[in-house]
């Protein structure tokens, strides 16, 4: 029995929400007394796979196979069980990503296991008993949800749980699982990927997000020059992506997508409910809008009553003063 | 061209949640409920292809009696026809297992679905079935055309980019906007809806993989602070040393 992390790449480097896959996996193992093995697939580099240690994964396997480098969901589900079956693993960790999502349900058809995603905190565990919390109703409440079957798939939440460091190196060993090209049929025509210099939203840490009190797409350099200072990345809410202020991929709320940073910096959002479900997890929640009674304010940490076009460059001034 | 849309009955999305008084259920009391809004991409944009190409648009419902008012809403927006599998939506593999059975009786070219669920958001549900019938799951898309009878076109998002993918009918995939633009009933389609046909099917098999045992609500805030907007430097500093952000 043991547990199994997939980690995802980008760019060569272990994704951040793979690292807090890692730290998961770390703990269910300690908490059921055996060891953690991490599965990476496509193209990482075996330096960042064996810094995986520090999380306190003992042991990578890693498919180089030069097809995997794009996602192909059979391909990697069948890397996936094989290493599933090798490692005799009981717990299954992956990040609650669109990949990581999409390989677990088909893992837990596969292997008649039981499947929980947005999963935010680590389970309970007593005898047979396997219990984890996740997110329901769009953030607006948490569900505690039995296990009943084994495996136990578990895809949590980007930024539920703090990243350890501190531990050693792992050893990078080499699996294969004999793909052959009918594993590709469903290979993608094509992979275009966002150009930006700046930080990816579902990974960011902090999100500075602007609304429709930002008035028009030729403002948005507020936006983003505060996001800069604050190594953050940028989002919006419905309307703007509606009105092509801002590409669709920005778009937060209940029907866009949902992000859990360390810090939303909501400027000129009003605050509708809609919304609110796609960054009421946030951990600290700052709002700039004009209206005191904007309803965004009942959700913040911080606030200012103001006009975002008079706060914002000061926000600016002040983040460039910070040492870093 | 037979397209399937699956359809779940959701809490609207201005809904308070609450729970029993053990914790233990969802309160219904005074929550309207609507057709989930990731679904109504994929409601829609089925029905643009059928118009475009001819065939017929089903919708596809696991749940109980009390679903059928957002089913007939599904018939007049222009869906043909509508099965409801008559069981409670016990869990996501559940409710897999139900619209593969439906898939298998009556094969369909297309299968289309929300890319969750705004109650329960376990993105799982398409997946799931797409392993049972061994066909491809396109999730989530956000773009979806028919190139011939046998090929379809479609986009999806990945973290920090998207995927272009071609896969040959039949196919699963899950919407979410700009698929389509979601339409609302006109009078004439809420006069034909009452007609239309709404077939009630048994479940198979009721196997489950996981127990909802308990729900709770996040934890409440503790208030807002306000600075002064003269003052608003005084923001970053707040973020640095007292909440440890930055
Ligand atoms: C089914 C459904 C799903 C939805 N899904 C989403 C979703 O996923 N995401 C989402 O965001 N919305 C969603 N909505 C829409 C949502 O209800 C709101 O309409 C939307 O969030 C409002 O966007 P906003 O706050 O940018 O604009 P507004 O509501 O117009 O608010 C603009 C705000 O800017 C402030 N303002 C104006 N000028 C200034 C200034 N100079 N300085 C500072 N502040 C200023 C105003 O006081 C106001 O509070 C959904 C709605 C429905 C019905």
């Amino acid at each position: 029995m043991s547990v199994l992390v997939f980690v995802e790449g980008l760019n060569g480097e272990v994704k951040k929400s793979s690292l807090e896959a890692a730290t998961y996996g770390s703990q269910v193992a300690q908490q059921l007394g055996t060891t953690v093995t991490a599965v990476a697939i496509g193209e990482v580099k075996e330096d960042a796979l064996a810094r995986l240690g520090e999380q306190g994964i003992s042991k990578v396997l890693y498919d180089g196979d030069e097809r995997l480098s794009q996602f192909v969901a059979n391909a990697y589900v069948k890397v996936i069980a094989k290493a599933v079956e090798q490692e005799n693993a009981r717990v299954l960790v992956f990040s609650n990503s669109n990949i990581g999502a999409a390989i677990g349900a088909k893992l837990a058809v596969r292997l008649n296991g039981s499947l929980a995603t947005n999963v935010t905190a680590l389970p309970k565990i007593e005898g047979d008993s396997f219990t984890v919390t996740r997110g329901v109703f769009s953030g607006k409440a948490l569900a505690d949800v039995a296990l009943t079957a084994d495996p136990k798939i578990i895809a949590i939440k980007k930024n539920s749980i703090d990243i350890t460091s501190g531990g050693g190196t792992a050893t990078v060993e080499n699996i294969s699982a004999e793909l052959t090209d009918a594993d590709f049929s469903e290979k993608p025509k094509e992979t275009v990927m966002q150009e930006t210099d700046g930080v990816l939203l579902p990974e960011a840490a902090i999100v500075v997000s602007g609304g429709r009190g930002m008035k028009g797409p030729e403002n948005w350099h507020l936006i983003e020059d505060l996001a800069k200072e604050l190594g953050a990345a940028t989002a919006c809410s419905k309307p703007v992506s509606d009105m092509d202020w801002r590409p669709h991929h920005e778009h937060v709320g209940q029907t866009g997508i949902t992000v859990s940073p360390n810090l939303y910096i909501a400027i000129g959002i009003s605050g509708a409910i809609q919304h609110l479900a796609g960054v009421n997890s946030s951990k600290v929640i700052v709002v700039i809008n004009k209206d005191p009674e904007a309803p965004f304010f009942k959700a913040a940490d911080y606030g200012i009553v103001g006009d975002a076009f008079e706060v914002v460059p000061k926000l600016i001034e002040a983040a460039k003063a910070l040492d870093k | 061209m037979k397209i399937l849309v699956c359809i779940s009955n959701v809490p609207d999305t201005t809904s308070k949640i609450n729970f029993t008084a053990d914790n233990k259920e969802f309160d219904k009391t005074g929550v309207q409920y609507v057709i989930n809004p990731w679904d109504e991409y994929a409601l829609t944009r089925a029905i643009e292809l059928k118009e475009a190409k001819g065939g017929t648009v089903t919708v596809l419902n696991v749940g109980e009696a009390d679903s059928e008012p957002n089913i007939r809403k599904a018939l007049a927006i222009g869906a043909d026809d509508a099965i409801r599998v008559n069981a409670y939506p016990k869990d996501s593999f559940f409710v897999a297992q139900q619209i593969a059975a439906v898939a298998k009786e009556n094969s369909y070219d297309v299968i289309l679905m929300g890319k969750e669920s705004i109650d329960f958001n376990g993105s799982q549900v398409h997946n799931m079935v797409g392993e049972l019938l061994g066909i491809p799951a396109v999730v989530p898309a956000f773009k979806l055309d028919l190139l011939d009878d046998s090929t379809a076109r479609l986009e999806r998002e990945i973290e920090g980019g998207k995927e272009v993918v071609e896969v040959k009918l039949p196919f699963i995939a899950s919407a979410q906007q700009p698929m389509s633009e979601p339409r609302i009933p006109n009078m004439r389609g809420i006069m034909t809806a009452r007609t239309k046909p709404l077939k009630v099917v048994e479940p198979t098999g009721a196997d489950t993989k996981v127990d909802y045992v308990n729900y709770s609500k996040p934890e409440k805030k503790g208030g807002v602070k306000m600075i002064d907007p003269e003052n608003a430097g005084e923001l970053i500093k707040l973020l640095r040393n007292e909440a440890k952000v930055l």
